[in-house]
């Protein structure tokens, strides 16, 4: 038999209706894989026997009208899953085991598909290459002095290594597209709210959104179809009906207008990547779209306010991993306020510590008004921005990321650095607006290369359709080389 | 601020260099009547055990997120409206962040700049006339856990029933002068919000607690002086000792031409006596933000319309029509719509009998009753009904007031109505001339010697008479128709 597991979602998903392959069968494949690429660091839990009982149950009862059937899927470590360590990457919950399930897990099981494990993933999800994570680093299967990205870098990496079929991450400035880009795959991040963040370790709440990482655009839309939805335990999901995406994707584009905005070309942008955003354009022009030029004014800053209302909320969020009720306790201490400190200090690594004091400084009485309200507002500039564009455009084509992957500790002691690799990510994140990446190319060392499509809010099917007719005529074709196994 | 002065207000601290008056505002933390918390689907019913009534979301699990109660919110927006208050149509819930064991989530979810009630006011009856108190705002909050210091020499314990319960936050302008003021302001909160059924008022169980703002200033001084806030009391009669003891304070260190420290400060109750907590220098940045898992509240001027309309009669309506209704004066009044169940109790008593004895009766032997017993008037051991067909046998003369009162001992006692207790024991009262014409004429003729004195002049032998009949009637004597056969007889 032919190796399954590199095919696609829809591919294996076709495969299991039609009976070629079990459940069963499947959930070992990927397996094997798993156990053979322990290399790449990419699970931090694994669940094989509780998958491979899953598995046995839907072939002796299959389902096949379900959207997954039959389908092991690993997830980032960030979802809280019912009864299985949930660590957020981070040393604080090394014992967490949640008595609940996050909403977009659950989504994923009732569609048919169960748990392989959980993925490795930045600290609470605070981190651009997977360093960050208490549990090591990750490495890219595209090469082995390569990250993966982040935050979601074991599940950029295991989707890329044919650990998963697919995949889900979370995106708060572009953890779900950076990685994407990085391991030649696809990844969305959806509108905000078009998600339930209920049971989802939060980072940043208004920020934080949970999308698909998937092998290609059909997969992508399968999944955001199968993980999306109105949950009415979490105050800002979008009440709506739901959408086939799957079933809605089609590939002819003619005559939609595309955005080409004039900030994303910054200085000392690698050539490799304007070339890249110059094919896109082609593609988009040959299929009948419409080029525009437009201007996004405050695209400039989006990265310094960004990086003050994800730390100011993280600062809160965070403020609950005090070692009382759950999670790592330091066992010094001689008192209350000791042990906090010394429970947060020997907790949380480096760059979650940083988010914290950046957070709290920038909340604190007196500078309030110069950092945090200021921000508020620029995001409110950034968010108009998008808006009056929307008015005359279907959608804008940027590049993903300013690089292609970069070396494991290239960036490590050079924070800024590290959060400009987010620079063309974040201001989707602070509009709440959709928008995908999509492998379109290699740069001149192969590393895949991503484009990224923006939509106004809830139009996930317009970027997806428009992904598609581009992944159809790009002839990108994800060359990863086994060499870990 | 109207004072219509009858009796003149006169609270003042007297310092050897003038006199002083005492500034306060109160913060009252009033637990909203509700079945589940603010912002989880837990039980808010008091007397659990430890833990019990505890959720994902009030324990700050990972991921949990707060969804608001609506039922909270209109009890809120219920209250504001009894509070003559401003609703705001657009609120926010902000965070307020600092570090407590009994604080799971590390901020309490609190609402800082945009609260759901305005600006309000509340009217209190003084001895010295109507004063009305400026209500500065009433915005909702979660309630924090317990922490359990004393079940263990090296352990704090933690109990999270409380945690996330709603309160109302209701903060009064700086419009009251004495402790007596507070007294009267915090029993007409309690009656409000009792009336609406927003909060149950039950200070021992902690419903309802009060952070105290006290200063003082040189009478006619127009600038406020430095305040203390003495945190977190929780009855009225502590709330009372807590303003003397700190007015008194700030006073002495006044006079001593010592400064005050703006502070927060702990009454402590068994030393009686006020203690620094915390100074401004100490006071926590608590880092207030907009909850970004809480969406803005937007109102429908619908939602708080329908509500205006579903509102109860509130005590100071009640007040004015018991006055027009029933012929009260306004301290029968007052006394009898302060609770509502007392008011309804009143009105179906005075519905069957007579309206201003009924008010006279409750407001002497029932009151003393309850009090003595210490019962709420719902746990009454006397019907309205029954209490009324007493009112009623008084005033028809069937039973004398001196009879009525054993005739209570009686109900209280068994519970029957009064009329077979007047009729099983023979306690109808003897009106009938002749024979108490006959009754009289025999203790006439037996004492003929002081019928001389009385003739003679003596006449507070009059007293010893009418003693005489009632011993002879075992007390059943009509009082008034003996007085005048009496009158008669003596003459003659």
């Amino acid at each position: 038999m032919a190796d399954i597991t590199n095919q696609s979602l829809n591919e294996i998903i076709e495969k299991v209706k039609t009976k070629k392959v079990s459940s069963t069968d499947l959930t070992k494949a990927y397996i094997k894989n798993i156990e053979s690429a322990k290399k790449l660091n990419t699970f931090i839990t694994t669940t094989f026997d509780q998958a491979l009982d899953k598995a046995k149950e839907f072939d002796n009862k299959p389902n096949f009208d379900q959207l997954l059937p039959g389908i092991p899927l690993a997830v980032k470590d960030l979802f809280c899953t019912e009864n299985i360590k949930t660590t957020a990457g981070s040393n604080i919950l090394n014992n967490f085991v949640p008595s609940y399930e996050s909403t977009v897990t659950k989504n994923l099981w009732s569609n048919g598909s169960f748990l392989l494990g959980k993925l490795n993933c930045d600290e609470f999800a605070m981190g651009s290459s997977n360093e960050t994570s208490h549990y090591g680093n990750v490495i890219n299967p595209v090469g082995d002095q390569l990250v993966p990205g982040g935050s979601s870098g074991g599940s950029s990496s295991a989707l890329a290594a044919d650990l998963t079929p697919a995949t889900i991450g979370t995106d708060t400035g572009g953890s779900i597209r950076q990685p994407a880009s990085f391991t030649g795959t696809v990844g969305l991040k959806p509108t905000y709210g078009l998600c339930s963040r209920w049971g989802i370790v939060a980072f940043a709440s208004s920020l934080d959104q949970a999308g698909p990482m998937t092998k290609t655009i059909k997969d992508c839309a399968i999944m955001l179809e199968s993980m999306s939805g109105f949950d009415e335990k979490d105050s800002t999901s979008i009440n709506k009906k739901k959408e086939q995406y799957s079933k809605n994707l089609k590939d002819n584009i003619k005559g939609l207008k595309i955005g080409i905005p004039k900030e994303y070309r910054v200085d000392n942008m690698p050539k490799e990547i304007d070339e890249l955003w110059e094919k896109g354009k082609k593609i988009l022009k040959n299929l009948g779209a419409q080029l525009i030029d437009i201007s996004l004014p405050h695209t400039k800053y989006a990265l310094p306010t960004y990086y003050i209302v994800a730390p100011a909320e993280a600062s809160s969020n965070l403020a609950r991993y005090d070692g009382v009720r759950y999670g790592y306790r330091s066992k010094q201490g001689k008192d209350l306020i000791e042990m906090y400190e010394k429970t947060r200090s020997e907790g949380f690594g480096d760059e979650v510590k940083r988010r914290i004091l950046i957070g709290t400084y920038v909340l604190s009485s007196g500078y309030y008004d110069a950092y945090y309200l200021k921000a508020q507002k620029v995001r409110q500039l950034i968010k108009k921005d998008f808006d009056d564009s929307f008015t005359k455009i279907d959608a804008i084509l940027t590049p993903s990321t300013p690089s292609s992957a970069f070396k494991i500790g290239e960036k490590m002691n050079d924070p800024v650095s590290m959060y400009l690799n987010d620079i063309f990510t974040v201001p989707v994140n602070l509009a709440g607006i959709p928008a995908l990446s999509l492998p379109a190319g290699v740069d001149k060392q192969g590393y895949p290369l991503g484009l990224q499509l923006i939509g106004k809010a809830l139009d996930e099917q317009k970027i997806l359709n428009i992904g598609y007719a581009i992944e159809k005529n790009c002839g990108f074709k994800n060359e990863i080389k086994k060499w870990w196994s | 601020m109207v004072v219509m002065s009858k009796e003149k207000f006169d609270y003042f601290i007297r310092g050897g260099k003038g006199k002083y008056e005492v500034v306060i505002g109160l913060e009252v933390h009033a637990q909203v009547l509700s079945k589940s918390k603010l912002f989880s689907g837990s039980s808010t019913k008091f007397g659990a055990g430890p833990n019990n009534q505890v959720s994902l979301i009030d324990s700050a699990f990972p991921g949990m997120l707060p969804v608001i109660n609506e039922e909270c919110i209109k009890q809120a927006v219920r209250t504001g409206l009894g509070l003559n208050a401003k609703i705001n149509n657009y609120s926010v819930f902000d965070r307020k962040n600092y570090f407590y064991a009994d604080l799971p989530q590390g901020y309490q979810i609190s609402q800082y700049k945009n609260p759901i009630v305005g600006e309000g006011k509340v009217l209190l009856d003084m001895p010295y006339g109507s004063k009305e108190i400026g209500i500065e705002r009433l915005h909702l909050e979660q309630d924090a856990g317990k922490s359990i210091h004393d079940m263990d020499p090296s352990n704090t314990y933690v109990d999270l029933n409380r945690s996330g319960i709603a309160l109302m936050e209701i903060v009064s302008k700086p419009d009251l002068r004495s402790p007596d003021e507070v007294n009267a302001y915090i029993k007409k909160l309690r009656s409000i919000m009792r009336y609406l059924g927003t909060c149950d008022g039950n200070m021992q169980e902690g419903s309802l607690r009060a952070d105290v703002n006290v200063s003082v200033r040189k009478e006619g001084d127009k600038k406020f002086g430095t305040r203390c806030e003495i945190k977190n009391v929780n009855s009225i009669k502590f709330m009372q000792m807590a303003i003397e003891y700190e007015a008194a304070r700030q006073v002495e260190l006044i006079e001593n031409g010592k400064e005050i420290d703006q502070e927060t400060r702990l009454f402590d109750t068994k030393k009686n006596e006020t203690r620094s907590m915390r100074s401004k220098e100490d006071a926590h940045d608590y880092r207030y933000f907009p909850d970004p898992d809480l969406l803005p509240l937007k109102l429908e001027q619908k939602l708080i319309d329908d509500l205006k309309k579903s509102l109860p009669e509130l005590p100071d309506k009640k007040k004015e029509r018991f006055i027009k209704e029933y012929g009260l004066n306004a301290y029968e009044a007052n006394v009898l719509v302060s609770e509502k169940e007392i008011s309804d109790y009143y009105e179906e008593v005075a519905k069957l009998s007579d309206k201003k004895l009924a008010a006279t009766w409750m407001m002497g032997d029932l009151f003393a009753m309850l009090n003595d017993k210490g019962l709420d008037i719902s746990k009454s051991p006397i019907s309205a009904k029954h209490f009324a067909e007493l009112v009623q046998s008084i005033k028809s003369g069937e039973i004398s007031g001196r009879i009525a009162k054993e005739v209570f001992e009686i109900m209280v006692e068994s519970g029957d109505n009064p009329n077979k207790i007047i009729d099983s024991k023979g306690m109808k009262q003897q009106s009938d001339p002749k024979e108490l014409e006959k009754m009289i004429n025999e203790i006439l003729s037996k004492n003929k010697d002081k019928v001389d004195q009385y003739k003679a002049g003596k006449e507070k032998l009059f007293g010893f008479f009418v003693g005489q009949v009632m011993k002879l009637s075992g007390g059943k004597a009509n009082p008034q128709l003996t007085n005048e056969i009496l009158k008669k007889l003596l003459k003659g």
